[in-house]
């Protein structure tokens, strides 16, 4: 009963301590996925070597639910984007987090969340350039 | 005692800035404000019920296991288990990725390693339920070679972070 009752009170003490950072990270969310639009995130690309990083780029900054930048993805092939460009963004929307990252620095660490993120990015490249590889031999 | 005090204030002190820049977006740009709080409201009301299965994990978590057993299944790298428990979950686990932040903070003051709590978010970009309709838009192939060279990924990144990072916060 006494243990019932510390493991509760651990956990409210979680819920007290992460609770304002959650809220704050949907408000920024929130505002990044407002700020940037299709026709927006469509603009931005130049056709060029560039256009990975500029996807992976993008795809760091933004946030929400893995499904948008599938439908955002597949809008950006009908505007001549390239696969390498729309796997990178696709795979650091989701690995790579920007916005939450003052969340995850709290919480994991600001050393651990630092180079998680960078490691991520990087891995997005290189799993972009792998996959567009392994496509063109299979 | 004083960095848990130093983590409270930079909670509500991020928490403000976002206030203070919702206050003067409602004030420049009502529309951008009024749009971001709309998909603040519906994303909110969609998290909710994951974020109370979330702490109710934590609560069992805490209730059920002790450090001991945390160390014992998910704290050794060399051991294949640990990594293939980080993996699964990773997959599994639904929510967005900032939801788990508490679980795994918690997780990692039990003695989780780093390299498995990098492993567990890589892995949350493979999401089963939207696998068809990633088919539906890159095919099949596309889907399988991305699904797999995340798995191996995410191994690569675990090992990574823990040459870099160590267990040190």
């Amino acid at each position: 009963m006494n243990n019932i009752r510390i493991t509760t009170k651990k956990t409210f003490n979680n819920i007290k301590q992460t609770f304002p950072t959650l809220i704050a990270v949907l408000l920024l969310i929130s505002l990044i996925n407002s700020l940037l639009t299709k026709e927006i995130i469509s603009k931005i690309f130049t056709g060029t070597i560039l256009d990975p990083l500029i996807g992976a780029i993008i795809g760091s900054i933004s946030a929400g639910n893995p499904l948008t930048s599938y439908i955002i993805s597949g809008e950006l092939t009908k505007y001549g984007i390239n696969m390498i460009t729309i796997t990178a963004f696709i795979l650091t929307w989701v690995t790579v987090g920007l916005v939450q990252f003052p969340a995850e620095s709290l919480m994991l660490g600001k050393k651990f969340a630092f180079w998680r993120n960078i490691l991520s990015f990087l891995s997005a490249i290189t799993i972009a350039i792998l996959i567009n590889f392994t496509m063109g031999i299979i | 005692m004083k960095i848990k005090n130093l983590k409270i204030e930079n909670n509500w002190l991020f928490l403000l800035i976002m206030t203070i820049i919702y206050i003067i977006l409602s004030m420049t740009n009502p529309t951008i404000f009024n749009s971001s709080i709309s998909f603040f409201t519906t994303t909110l009301y969609q998290v909710m019920p994951i974020l109370i299965i979330i702490f109710s994990l934590i609560f069992a978590f805490n209730l059920m296991l002790d450090t001991k057993n945390i160390v014992k299944w998910l704290g050794h790298l060399n051991k294949k288990r640990g990594w293939t428990i980080s993996i699964f979950a990773g997959i599994l686990s639904h929510g967005p990725i900032y939801m788990w932040y508490p679980l795994l903070s918690d997780l990692k003051e039990k003695g989780m390693k780093n390299g498995l709590i990098t492993a567990f978010l890589y892995n949350r970009a493979i999401k089963i339920p939207l696998l068809p309709i990633m088919i539906y838009y890159f095919g099949l192939k596309f889907t399988i070679l991305l699904t797999f060279f995340m798995i191996l990924f995410s191994i690569i990144n675990g090992l990574l972070i823990e040459k870099i990072v160590g267990d040190k916060k």
